[in-house]
Order: structure tokens, then C-alpha cells, then sequence
């Protein structure tokens, strides 16, 4: 089956979900979909850049209280305004945060952006008359696309409007994305990850293209942090901690960053396995991480690269 | 006058890599530098091309202060480079590099929403350079697969995608066979004229091919220029046979 096909099932599926699926699952396709939307942008740093960031969370974290601040002590319900401005201050923090972080690469660039990461943790968290503190802040039911949908039961509002409202927000994040990298953008960044030395000799200003990526991935985490709001409802320090930046990393890497779609497959593995081992044992950290520890080393290229057919090698000279 | 140096100087620490260098490239010459191991001469391409910034002394180019700019802006000001250890963009197709150059070139690399695969013109001049080359059929393998000769062909061809006026090659057949030598000589000299290449330099060890294709050599010796002339005239020197050609003659 060609890959045009399986996505059009994926997509068909993921359309059908709310209709077919028990509740609890097509639930569960949100926070799916809100993590995609993220990786979609960290991937663009880590597949196709090269960098790793451990920091992500702090993205995810501007997202979720951008709509948390907006709902709850503004008053502003539109979703719109809320993913518009989520991803305004998601690049106006990666602005100079990227601009620090993309002048040191490899663990350098990594724990750089965990740290910046923890701070942001820190000050939500510390912050209490602010954000709330460890309680967190409420994100009220936004409406999408003017109308509010009062009427709706919170369940009957997350699976119906909400749930289609976030796949066509993924959608055109995956359209934008895919456009992007198959873009002379795209290939520039493709040279860096590949050998930067090379591509600054050939006139690509290295640094300068890693901060537009940088940038661009931490929009697409505050979006997806964002969409992350209204389905708990609530948001708390928790999302900006680091184990989410590591949770984020491991979906890449689940699904297999050397893929465009690979990430995605990885958030949609990582949600509902994450559930199930949950369901079964209180351990199921133990067991992710040694499902981390199997794909490092038996499939680097994660579980996209596992789907996919190995090109023919080249024959000898 | 494309290029010129005046009294480069270079340290590592307590070591002087270049000492007062001076240098002179005018529009149309092939220059070789030529200088046993440790005489500065992969330092002094470095310092030329902006990937070592100079302790001492200043780099011209058409008459502009260079010294100290990173190289990826001297690429776009029209000096090219390839280096010594080939380099390539692994995981990159041949025509995908070529893009890469071309793209550069275009300025066209902050096109975040542009189809790469619909821009013509950069679809053509890679496929161009591709054929100049040689490597037209090879377009589809990714680097990575490449032979080592056809690896250092797509380093210098990606160079040449730039269109650069000068451009600079270090070493450009070291570590491939004596017949892949001359193919990349050949079509590097071919697609100087037809790219419109104002003036190469490059750092050669082989011998033959110093005095096969060069206009001028420029003999460097512990960081020094001990000679500067036309082939004959370097041929004729002492001093140069003693301690470059003629060395190399001996260990050959």
C-alpha cells in the first residue's frame, strides 16, 4: 500500500474515531493530536536540524497558560485568538532563548534548553498569585470558531466540535510542515544537520538557520500546548516539567525522527500505550524505558523506520 | 588584482603556523601552493577562506577588507572553497548538494513555503554542474554512496554550483586513484570556463598536476613564502627543489 493510501486511512480513521470509537479512546486521540501538532515542530530541530532539545516543555508550557491566562483572567474565549497568540509568545520567547541556545550544539545545545526549560518550570510554579502555582490555572471551554458551545456536555463538546476542531488544527500544521521542509528552507537545514561546516562554505549562515528553526518548532509546541488545555481543563506546572520534554523526545524517537511522519506515529504510540501498560501495572515507566532501550539499539530508525523498506545498497565501485 | 594578502600571520598558541604571508591573485591565473607538510599551507586556505581568522595581517578581496568573515559570507561575496578531507552531506542526494549550492547562490535559502522541486532554476543548475561533472546519472545516489572519487568530484562540483569568481581547492585529488586524478582536474578546469571561475588556487602535493595545470606556484616553507613565480622559474629554484620538488622527488 502506498503511503498516500495509508495516510488517507489514518486520516479516514482519525475522522471516523468520534462516530465509531468508544468514548474513552476518541478521548484519548486529544492529547494525540495536541502532542503532534509539537513534535511536527521538533522534529523540523531534531530530524531534519540536528538538534536535540531537552527543553520543549517550556514551549508546550507557553502554549497551555497563554490559553490559560487568556480564558480565565481575560476573558478571551476564541480559540483562534488563543492558538494565534500561544504561537506569537512561543516565538517571542524562542527568539532569544534560540538565539543563546543555537550558538552551542550537541549535550551543549541540550541541557542549555533544559535549563531554560526548568526555569520557566520554576517560575510557573513559584509564581503562585500569577499562575497558581502547583494547582495550576483553569483553561475554560474556548469557543471554536465563534460559537461557544455552552450548550454542549463537556464529553459531548471534547469528542464532537473540540475533537474536529483539533484534527483540522493538525492537518494544517502537517500541511505548513510538509511544505517546509520540502522547501529550499528545508533543504538548508537538511545540509546543516548533515555536516554544517560544509554548509557554511557553501554560504548557509549555519547559526542564523538553526534559530529560524528553533523558532519555528517552538511555535508548533505552544500550539500543540495550547490544544493540550481544554481537554483536562486545567493547567499545571507539571506540563512544563522536564519530563515532558523527555516524554516529547522519546515519541520522536518511538516513531523515528529520520521520518516526517514518523513523530506522529510515535505520539499516537506513546498515548495509547502509555495507557494501557498504565492500566495494567503501576510500573510503567520501567516498561517505557525499556522499550526506549530496545529502539535505540535494535531500530534507531523507530517504528516508521521499521515500516519502511530498506533502499537497496548501492553497489560496490 | 582578485585577491590579495598582506603579512598573514597565524598562531596556535606559541606555534606560528603563518609568518607575514603576502599574496597576490589576479583575474585568470591557476595558483598552486605548494610547501611540504607543516608549512602552513591547508592554515593559509583556511585564513583565505574565513574559517581561521588571521592573528595578524589583512585579506582583500576586489578591493574589500575580508579578514575575519566567517566563510558562509565569503561564499555569498563569490569565494568558494573545498577541503582537503572530503566533504559531503551524507544523507543528501548528489542533486540535493548541487541544490544546496545553487539554492545559496539564489538566495533563495529563507523561502520557508517555495517548492524546491518547482523552482526551475535551481532544478537546472544543479542538473548543469551535475553534468559538468559527470555525475548526471549518479544524481539520485545519496553522497553517502558515493565512491571516494566521485565523493571528492561532488565536494569541488558543489563548490563550482556556487559560481563563485574565486575559488579555492585544498588538495582537490588527494586520496583518489592516479586515474581519478585527472578526471577531477579536467572537469574542474572544464567547468572553470565554463562557469566563468576568475582565478583558482589550490594546495596540491602531486607534482605532476602543479606543473601540469598551474600558471603560477607559490612555494611556502615554515609558514613563509619561499618562492613565487611561473612553473619554469620554480622548476629552476634551489631553493624550492630542496626543500618541496626535490623532497618529494626522493620520497617518491
Amino acid at each position: 500500500m502506498s503511503g498516500r493510501l495509508v495516510l488517507a486511512a489514518a486520516l479516514g480513521a482519525a475522522v471516523l474515531a468520534p462516530l465509531v470509537a468508544p468514548t474513552y479512546q476518541a478521548l484519548l486521540m486529544l492529547p494525540f493530536m495536541a502532542y503532534a501538532v509539537a513534535l511536527l515542530g521538533l522534529n523540523l530541530l531534531f530530524g531534519y536540524t540536528g538538534l536535540v532539545s531537552f527543553g520543549h516543555a517550556l514551549f508546550l508550557g507557553i502554549g497551555a497558560y497563554t490559553g490559560a491566562f487568556l480564558t480565565s483572567v481575560f476573558r478571551v474565549r476564541s480559540m483562534e485568538v488563543i492558538l494565534v497568540a500561544a504561537a506569537a509568545l512561543g516565538a517571542l520567547v524562542a527568539a532569544p532563548v534560540g538565539a543563546l541556545c543555537v550558538r552551542y550544539v550537541k549535550i551543549y545545545f541540550g541541557m542549555l534548553t533544559l535549563a531554560f526549560g526548568m526555569v520557566f518550570y520554576t517560575f510557573v510554579l513559584k509564581f503562585y498569585r500569577l499562575t497558581g502555582g502547583d494547582e495550576g490555572m483553569p483553561f475554560l471551554r474556548p469557543a471554536l470558531l465563534g460559537r461557544r458551545l455552552e450548550g454542549l456536555s463537556k464529553i459531548d463538546y471534547l469528542v464532537g466540535p473540540y475533537y474536529y476542531y483539533s484534527l483540522a488544527v493538525l492537518v494544517l500544521a502537517t500541511l505548513v510542515m510538509w511544505r517546509i521542509v520540502r522547501s529550499p528552507f528545508g533543504l538548508c537545514l537538511k545540509t546543516i544537520r548533515d555536516n554544517p561546516t560544509k554548509a557554511e562554505t557553501l554560504g548557509i549562515g549555519v547559526a542564523r538557520y538553526r534559530w529560524y528553526a528553533f523558532v519555528i518548532s517552538a511555535v508548533y509546541a505552544a500550539v500543540g500546548g495550547a490544544l493540550l488545555g481544554p481537554p483536562t481543563g486545567n493547567v499545571d506546572p507539571t506540563l512544563a516539567y522536564w519530563t515532558q520534554s523527555g516524554n516529547i523526545v522519546f515519541m520522536t524517537l518511538l516513531g523515528g525522527f529520520a521520518s516526517f511522519f514518523g513523530p506522529v506515529l510515535g505520539a499516537f504510540v506513546f498515548i495509547y500505550l502509555q495507557d494501557w501498560v498504565m492500566s495494567i501495572v503501576p510500573f510503567w515507566r520501567l516498561i517505557f524505558g525499556a522499550i526506549l532501550a530496545v529502539i535505540v539499539i535494535f531500530a534507531p530508525g523507530g517504528l516508521a523506520g521499521l515500516l519502511t523498506p530498506r533502499p537497496a545498497a548501492a553497489p560496490r565501485p | 588584482m582578485i585577491l590579495r594578502a598582506v603579512g598573514l600571520r597565524k598562531l596556535y598558541g606559541e606555534v606560528c603556523a603563518l609568518d607575514g604571508v603576502s599574496l597576490a591573485i589576479d583575474a585568470g591565473e591557476f595558483v598552486s601552493i605548494i610547501g611540504p607538510n607543516g608549512a602552513g599551507k591547508s592554515t593559509l586556505i583556511n585564513v583565505l577562506t574565513g574559517v581561521l581568522r588571521p592573528t595578524a595581517g589583512a585579506v582583500t578581496f576586489k578591493d574589500r577588507d575580508v579578514s575575519g568573515l566567517g566563510p558562509a559570507r565569503l561564499a555569498r561575496l563569490g569565494i568558494a572553497r573545498s577541503f582537503q578531507l572530503v566533504q559531503i552531506f551524507p544523507d543528501l542526494t548528489v542533486l540535493e548538494t548541487l541544490q544546496a549550492a545553487v539554492v545559496s547562490r539564489l538566495g533563495r535559502g529563507t523561502r520557508l513555503f517555495a517548492s524546491l522541486a518547482a523552482d526551475r532554476e535551481v532544478q537546472e543548475g544543479a542538473i548543469d554542474v551535475a553534468e559538468l561533472f559527470g555525475l548526471g546519472e549518479k544524481r539520485h545516489v545519496p553522497a553517502k554512496q558515493l565512491p571516494q572519487g566521485d565523493k571528492k568530484l561532488l565536494d569541488v562540483a558543489s563548490a563550482f554550483a556556487l559560481r563563485p569568481e574565486l575559488i579555492l581547492l585544498d588538495e582537490p585529488t588527494s586520496g583518489v586513484s592516479t586515474a581519478d586524478k585527472t578526471t577531477i582536474m579536467e572537469s574542474l578546469v572544464s567547468a572553470s570556463k565554463r562557469i566563468g571561475v576568475r582565478a583558482i588556487i589550490q594546495v596540491e602535493h602531486d607534482m605532476d598536476i602543479v606543473f601540469a595545470y598551474s600558471d603560477r606556484i607559490i612555494a611556502l616553507h615554515e609558514g613563509r613564502v619561499l618562492a613565487d613565480g611561473p612553473p619554469a622559474a620554480i622548476e629552476a629554484d634551489r631553493r624550492v627543489v630542496d626543500t618541496v620538488v626535490g623532497r618529494r622527488a626522493r620520497a617518491g
